[in-house]
């Protein structure tokens, strides 16, 4: 049994582990193998890089050999995939190699795509990456003064992104001493600060006693030297802008037809391809209408290497993933929360505390031992 | 060729119905139709209100069995 798993992410590190200790004896008894594809050699904490955008984490502390992280079992190639043939049970890669598989697990995840909306990359700051998320912090710390505008994209990865950095921004303009030069204005596309209902909730009155003035329904459409302009006929001025750009898949699902904007149409209970026994996907690659988030492709990933193993030790899986997503809410001022939920029960989340911010302030060193499938 | 996109929000909290209309909305076509299915009773107000404030075409909108449909039309 060949199991080729394609992107070295969370979602794809969690479920090669894990598979990996599953069948550790049919591994060693050449009945089965692990080949993980990935496009770098080394793997990104990638919720660190909300906190170099305000001084708090440099880069350095974000990485791992990606090989460090996986069980030894696992043969593991940096060779990005360039086509997938799905019909055919094979991948091409970037080296020109043909890798068969007879099953195969998609994590290959998404982007932030700025260049989708007009005059984003040329006049806004943004933390998707290495590069943007330090050019970010650098200009925050040229910045004397004036109206900050947060603008958010759909769809993005990481739910809780627009309203962390909003906090984040008001205590780096205290620390900073600047707040009272700062009016800081926060815009979102829904009809609420926030999708889940309770942490919108929760947050609007934090706003209002922060002095944070906020917009909704104001989708971003085009950027301009000293404007954005919204979808709902809108704009507002900025002296600095931060965003949160829409995101899209990777272009190689696209390129091999598997989904538009690069998001597979996947089964939410049993997350294989629509359509396929043998292919399935997990993070930010389904389509499923739930959190683009890394705890989302933790979780997809323990019920997807459960059923895999248990197809291939019984015959059939044994679990359906339930939707569960666990998302940390840094909400400033040393505090934080969080929101837990799937497709069944909403969140409920509690008032913040000092005491999960420590907690979340642990698990960004914890992560690795999350992505060995040891925590 | 303008067609209808199921697109399928029920049991769903975060990024709900909305704002998953809206990453659908940016993929369609002008003209295409997309009918999202919802279990949650604001869509049935807030869909239609972001709709007409960004001046797309609502269609239809009904309650069966529990479940919202609300069909829109991208017109832009």
């Amino acid at each position: 049994m060949r199991i080729l798993v394609v992107g070295g992410g969370m979602g794809g590190t969690i479920l090669a582990n894990n598979l990996a200790r599953r069948l550790s004896g049919e591994i060693k008894a050449g009945k089965a193998s692990i080949t993980m594809l990935s496009a770098s050699d080394k793997h990104m904490y990638q919720p660190g890089l909300l906190y170099v955008a305000v001084g708090k984490m440099t880069p350095d502390e974000l990485y791992r050999d990606q090989v460090s992280l996986l069980e030894s079992s696992i043969t593991f190639r940096v060779d990005p995939v360039t086509k997938f043939n799905l019909k055919e049970n094979n991948v091409v890669t970037e080296s020109g190699k043909q890798y068969d598989y007879d099953v195969i697990v998609i994590s290959t995840g998404s982007r932030a795509h700025a260049e989708g909306t007009p005059g984003l990359n040329e006049n806004a700051a943004q933390f998707y990456t290495e590069s943007d998320a330090v050019k970010m912090f650098k200009t925050l710390q040229n910045f004397e003064g004036g109206k900050v505008v947060v603008a958010v994209g759909v769809p993005h990865k990481c739910p809780m992104a627009p309203l962390e950095i909003t906090f984040m921004l008001a205590d780096y303009f205290k620390e900073r001493g600047i707040w009272d030069k700062v009016q800081l204005h926060y815009t979102y596309p829904i009809g609420r600060v926030h999708s889940l209902e309770p942490v919108a909730k929760w947050a609007q009155p934090e706003f209002d006693r922060l002095g944070i003035t906020y917009e909704t329904l104001f989708n971003m459409k085009e950027v301009t030297p000293n404007k954005v302009l919204s979808e709902e006929g809108t704009e507002e001025e900025y002296d600095l802008l931060v965003t949160v750009p829409a995101h899209k898949g990777m272009q190689v699902i696209e390129d091999s037809d598997l989904g538009p904007g690069g998001f597979i149409p996947t089964n939410r209970t049993r997350l294989n391809i629509e359509g396929y026994e043998n292919a399935f996907v997990i993070g930010d690659t389904t389509n499923l209408p739930i959190s683009k988030a890394g705890s989302t492709a933790h979780f997809e990933a323990e019920a997807l290497a459960e059923n895999i193993a248990s197809t291939i030790k019984i015959g059939t899986p044994v679990r359906d993933y339930d939707g569960k997503v666990f998302c940390f809410i840094e909400a400033g001022e040393g505090k934080a929360t969080y929101a837990m939920f799937n497709y069944q029960n909403p969140p409920d989340p509690k008032a913040p505390t000092k005491g999960i911010h420590w907690f979340k302030t642990a698990y960004n060193k914890m992560y690795w031992a999350s992505a060995r499938g040891l925590l | 060729m303008s067609e209808r996109k199921l697109v399928d929000a029920k049991n769903t909290f975060c990024p709900g119905p909305l704002m998953e209309l809206i990453g659908q909305m940016k993929m369609a076509e002008i003209g295409d139709e997309l009918e999202i299915l919802s279990t949650d009773q604001g869509s049935a107000n807030d869909i239609p209100e972001w709709i007409n404030k960004v001046g797309h075409e609502m269609v239809e909108s009904f309650e069966k069995e529990g479940v919202w449909h609300i069909v829109v039309k991208k017109t832009k």
